[in-house]
């Protein structure tokens, strides 16, 4: 069963069609990559998913619930969590923090327990505190835990935030250029941990993503996407080889 | 140089991190309880008021230093409690039941205040909230049957077996009240409540993603903030003794303001920090105006100027208040000789994610 149907997709802002008639299906499991050049739409199609931006046409289908009339903050609810291009942390707080805001889904207290701070808000938070710390492990992020983001270098930025998606345990992890303004080396880190996220956690993932070398790498199957349109769908060599796909690239 | 060993994660959670905090908060307890014994009637009478200041500013601190929402309209949730709890007292309620009702409807008048309020940010819903410091001005002016108008509101004493007006039971009452919001303060800040309203005031498109209800989160931080605001009113009445509209203006709204950007935003410290700032500020003017000479003494508003003038001279070379030049001068000493000046440098914060909306 598909976890994820975006079907007959629309978007315009103003006079510009930013997303056209645009339909995928991502399969539970797999890593599905979106690529395209700049302004194709890609992280518009991110935005209609995490409802930041309405559908102006057609559906968007979660394991078999429509989420186009959902609220925003509903969608985490429902286990989609997701990262931004340029980072979105909470830039006072520390590592720790944003990744307890992570949790937030998960909480068991309410207004009133938390203003005695009962025993029972105790255990939930230290069974939070647990469930971060193993995400702190998998992706070797304990020499920050303590740090406030805006002493981070912006690398450790990009993993704090794929962190803090983890630690809402997403069955749907969105991926907004990962790998942008991070080394190659730390580039090469990540395709391992992409595996890692995959494959130990299970959480499907989709991507934007410019670096091909990762795409190809990490995806199973790739999207191609131009001027808000749909190229073909295939296998990052299938994509790769796609005539259309290297006019979008190189022009003609 | 300190270096705090952690063993289990309860000590990121407890209140005290290590037995130096324990001991120093034990001493300033046994000062502040101690201090009847030692101080007249003026100077305790001084300390309720800087108690009062601070159980708003905890209100206030919540509402602009931890959720990010600023707030011009302070002084008439510090009015509402204040003539709700006096009005209250003359039909006879008992004073806890009067406080109580006055903090909650302070509280409840808050998330009223709040939804509307939704829709803005920064400077829009700063002019918003003072307008509705406008609207409760005029009420407390005009509504004449409950509030008496101009000619203003005598405000019972407060009994509760004793005389809680006097000059010593009134110190404890205040420092019990503050003790108490500040626990409830830090209760929720150390919960998922406290950072939801840190997840909103940093980035809200990224707390939204985080399945946090914006909506929800800001109009429960008005609401609280409130209602503190109104406790502290409350105890203002008693303190004020006779209640009229020009106790509740424009004036007081930026003195609280005041309170939280010297005590230094986003931190409980500096809500006492504050609050004793601005209660001895008056004090200070006026030695200074006893002092200078006619031509500067006989100035008139040099108060508000003043208050205006420290006021942007934080905003520029303190953003963090009077708690970030102490956390400075601290770390100075325990990373001697090793302190580098740099490691406060502000720094140019990397792109954002364009806003989204």
């Amino acid at each position: 069963m598909t976890l994820l149907v975006a079907d007959n997709l629309s978007v315009s802002f103003g006079g510009v069609k930013a997303v056209r008639e645009l339909s995928f299906a991502v399969e539970p499991g797999e890593v599905f990559s979106i690529v395209g050049p700049n302004g194709a739409g890609k992280t518009t199609v991110f935005n209609l998913i995490s409802r930041i931006y309405d559908v102006d046409e057609g559906a968007i289908v979660f394991d078999g619930q429509e989420i186009t009339g959902l609220p925003a903050h509903g969608i985490a609810e429902l286990g989609i969590a997701r990262t931004f291009q340029n980072t979105e942390l909470f830039e006072r707080e520390t590592v720790l923090k944003n990744l307890l805001i992570g949790c937030h889904i998960h909480r068991q207290s309410n207004l009133f327990s938390e203003l005695f701070f009962l025993p029972s808000v105790r255990r939930g938070e230290l069974a939070l505190r647990q469930s971060v710390e193993d995400v702190i492990d998998l992706l070797d992020l304990q020499s920050y835990r303590d740090k406030p983001i805006s002493e981070l270098p912006f690398g450790a930025r990009k993993m704090v935030e794929i962190a803090r998606a983890l630690c809402l345990r997403p069955r749907l992890l969105l991926l907004d250029e990962p790998s942008s303004g991070l080394n190659p080396e730390e580039t090469e880190d990540l395709s391992f941990w992409l595996e890692d996220i995959n494959e130990e956690l299970g959480v499907t993932v989709m991507m934007v993503e410019h670096d091909m070398n990762l795409v190809s790498r990490a995806s199973n199957r790739v999207l191609a996407m131009a001027d808000g349109a749909l190229i073909t769908i295939g296998t990052p060599s299938e994509v790769q080889s796609h005539p259309q796909v290297q006019r979008a690239y190189l022009g003609d | 140089m300190r270096f705090i060993r952690k063993t289990s994660y309860a000590q990121d959670i407890d209140l005290f991190k290590h037995n130096g905090q324990r001991f120093w908060y034990g001493i300033l307890a046994l000062a502040v309880l101690l201090a009847p014994l030692g101080l007249d009637r003026f100077l305790l009478g001084e300390m309720a008021l800087v108690y009062i200041y601070a159980i708003a500013g905890v209100g206030l601190m919540l509402l602009v230093g931890y959720t990010g929402q600023v707030s011009l309209g302070h002084a008439a949730f510090l009015a509402i409690g204040a003539y709700c709890h006096a009005w209250l007292l003359n039909q006879g309620w008992p004073f806890p039941l009067a406080l109580a009702a006055a903090t909650g409807f302070s509280g409840v008048v808050g998330i009223a205040v709040g939804i509307p309020a939704l829709r803005m940010t920064g400077i829009y819903l700063a002019v918003a909230t003072l307008a509705f410091l406008v609207i409760v001005e005029q009420v407390l002016s005009h509504w004449v049957s409950v509030t008496g108008g101009f000619r203003g509101m005598p405000v019972p004493k407060a009994e509760l077996g004793i005389d809680l007006s006097a000059p010593v039971a009134f110190y404890y009452l205040c420092l019990l009240a503050l003790f108490l919001s500040m626990v409830a303060a830090l209760n929720w800040l150390r919960s998922p409540t406290g950072r939801a309203m840190a997840a909103v005031r940093d980035s809200e498109t990224s707390a939204e993603s985080m399945g946090i209800h914006i909506a929800y989160t800001k109009t429960l931080a008005f609401g609280i903030s409130a209602a503190f605001t109104g406790l502290a009113g409350g105890l203002f009445a008693h303190k004020i003794g006779y209640l009229a509209p020009d106790a509740f203006t424009l004036a007081t709204s930026i003195q609280l303001l005041l309170l939280v950007v010297v005590g230094g935003l986003g931190s409980m410290h500096g809500v006492i920090y504050g609050a004793i700032f601005i209660g001895l500020l008056p004090q200070g003017i006026a030695l200074v105006r006893d002092a200078a000479p006619p031509a500067v003494s006989q100035i008139p508003g040099l108060e508000a100027g003043v208050f205006g003038l420290i006021l942007v001279l934080f905003l520029i070379y303190e953003p963090d208040g009077l708690y970030g030049r102490w956390r400075k001068i601290r770390l100075f000493f325990e990373e001697f000789p090793l302190y580098r000046r740099a490691t406060h440098k502000r720094q140019k914060t990397y792109l954002r994610t364009e806003r989204l909306r």
